[in-house]
């Protein structure tokens, strides 16, 4: 079945059964491996991209749920908070391995945009389905504060 | 002379090496008699029951309530066949008494550690649709509903009689909804219904809807009569 998609702002035409996950079409077929498989199972957050702005993990979301609406990948992130969380990323030098990171920031990125100046628990919060075997968590939380101040965000306590 | 004469001690056994090391040899080798002898691989033996197939439970029809005289008695009949789905794990998942819900027929806690939030579908940074989507995911077996939710917590069922949750459907500050909404809750909402075709591994509740349905209609007819 032919399915039109809108990923980082083009459009792609891909020919996949309705069932196919989406990371499979963003990895296998159009080449945006930023974007990694862990689990398959949506238990540990490394395969998180952005459909209209919210983050969803792509192993477990069918190309027939997908329809029209626009997906971010990791390779296509911009704006302050995504500047900020990069720049936090490589000042506090967060991956270990790294395998997790792509996700790790999709997720902090939507978690700035919703609340630019989150609380430890916010973070903590928000960051459960991400799940890192190197247990960068504490580094991950830090750079999240530093990227909310850059940002304009103001970090409680 | 008076010379001693010199005393013959019994001559002791002596091991040499060699018989030693026989002995080790063979405690080694029937060892590894009995490690290595020749067994059925697991993969071939019978399937665990938590891996078989899903069994699918009928509930009783009203029709088998009908000999109870004493309506009273018999809407309290009732109400216990149709607790046989309210207390299904099914149901009782997002039913829970807190704010993070449970999941799979072993209720554990749900992995990862989500919270209600303050509409019931997750907090406005990890919403529930970050993972579950409109419909069962087949490749994934990630359940899914268009109205996928927990109930409020006033609703909450997990580790309360059936007596309890009875008093609690009735109370119409606790469960928000009049008998005729419950009813329409009961029998025809869909997202109580994904509990009769919950996909994956899940077992589902007893039943079907609609027999669910005539249970609790049939329930607030004979005076919607709770247990002890």
């Amino acid at each position: 079945m032919a399915f039109t998609l809108s990923i980082n702002g083009r459009t792609h035409r891909v020919e996949e059964d309705g069932n196919t996950p989406l990371l499979w079409v963003l990895r296998d077929t159009l080449g945006l491996t930023g974007t990694k498989y862990g689990c398959g199972v949506a238990q540990c957050g490394a395969c998180t991209v952005h459909i209209d702005g919210k983050p969803v993990r792509s192993c477990v979301l069918p190309l027939d749920a997908v329809g029209a609406a626009p997906v971010t990948t990791i390779e296509a992130i911009s704006g302050p908070e995504a500047d900020a969380l990069r720049e936090s990323w490589v000042a506090r030098d967060v991956p270990q391995c790294g395998f997790c990171q792509s996700g790790q920031m999709m997720s902090a990125l939507a978690l700035l945009r919703t609340i630019p100046a989150p609380s430890d628990a916010d973070i903590d919060q928000a960051m459960s389905g991400n799940i890192c075997r190197c247990a960068t968590y504490n580094r991950i939380r830090a750079a999240i504060h530093d990227a909310a101040t850059k940002a304009d965000g103001r970090t409680r306590t | 002379m008076t010379g001693r004469k010199p005393r013959h001690r019994p001559r002791r056994r002596r091991f040499g090496c060699l018989p030693i090391l026989a002995i080790v040899i063979a405690v080694v080798a029937l060892l590894a008699a009995v490690f290595l002898r020749s067994r059925a691989l697991p993969e071939n033996e019978p399937l665990p029951s938590v891996r078989a197939p899903v069994q699918q439970v009928d509930l009783r029809p009203v029709s088998d309530f009908a000999a109870i005289a004493d309506p009273a008695e018999r809407s309290v009949a009732l109400f216990k066949e149709a607790g046989r789905v309210i207390q299904h794990p099914r149901c009782l998942n997002c039913h829970p008494r807190g704010d993070r819900p449970t999941q799979t027929d072993a209720m554990r806690p749900h992995n990862p550690a989500v919270l209600r939030g303050g509409d019931g579908h997750g907090l406005s940074t990890l919403r529930c649709t970050t993972c579950h989507q409109t419909q069962n995911a087949k490749v994934s077996g990630v359940p899914g509903n268009p109205k996928w939710a927990l109930a409020p917590v006033e609703m909450a069922w997990q580790g309360k009689s059936l007596g309890e949750i009875c008093r609690q459907l009735l109370d119409p500050a606790r469960s928000h909804m009049t008998r005729d909404q419950l009813l329409h809750h009961m029998a025809h909402d869909e997202l109580v219904g994904w509990a009769w075709h919950p996909g994956g591994k899940r077992s589902p509740a007893p039943g079907t809807q609609a027999q669910f349905g005539n249970l609790i209609q049939s329930w607030i007819e004979t005076g919607a009569q709770c247990p002890a």
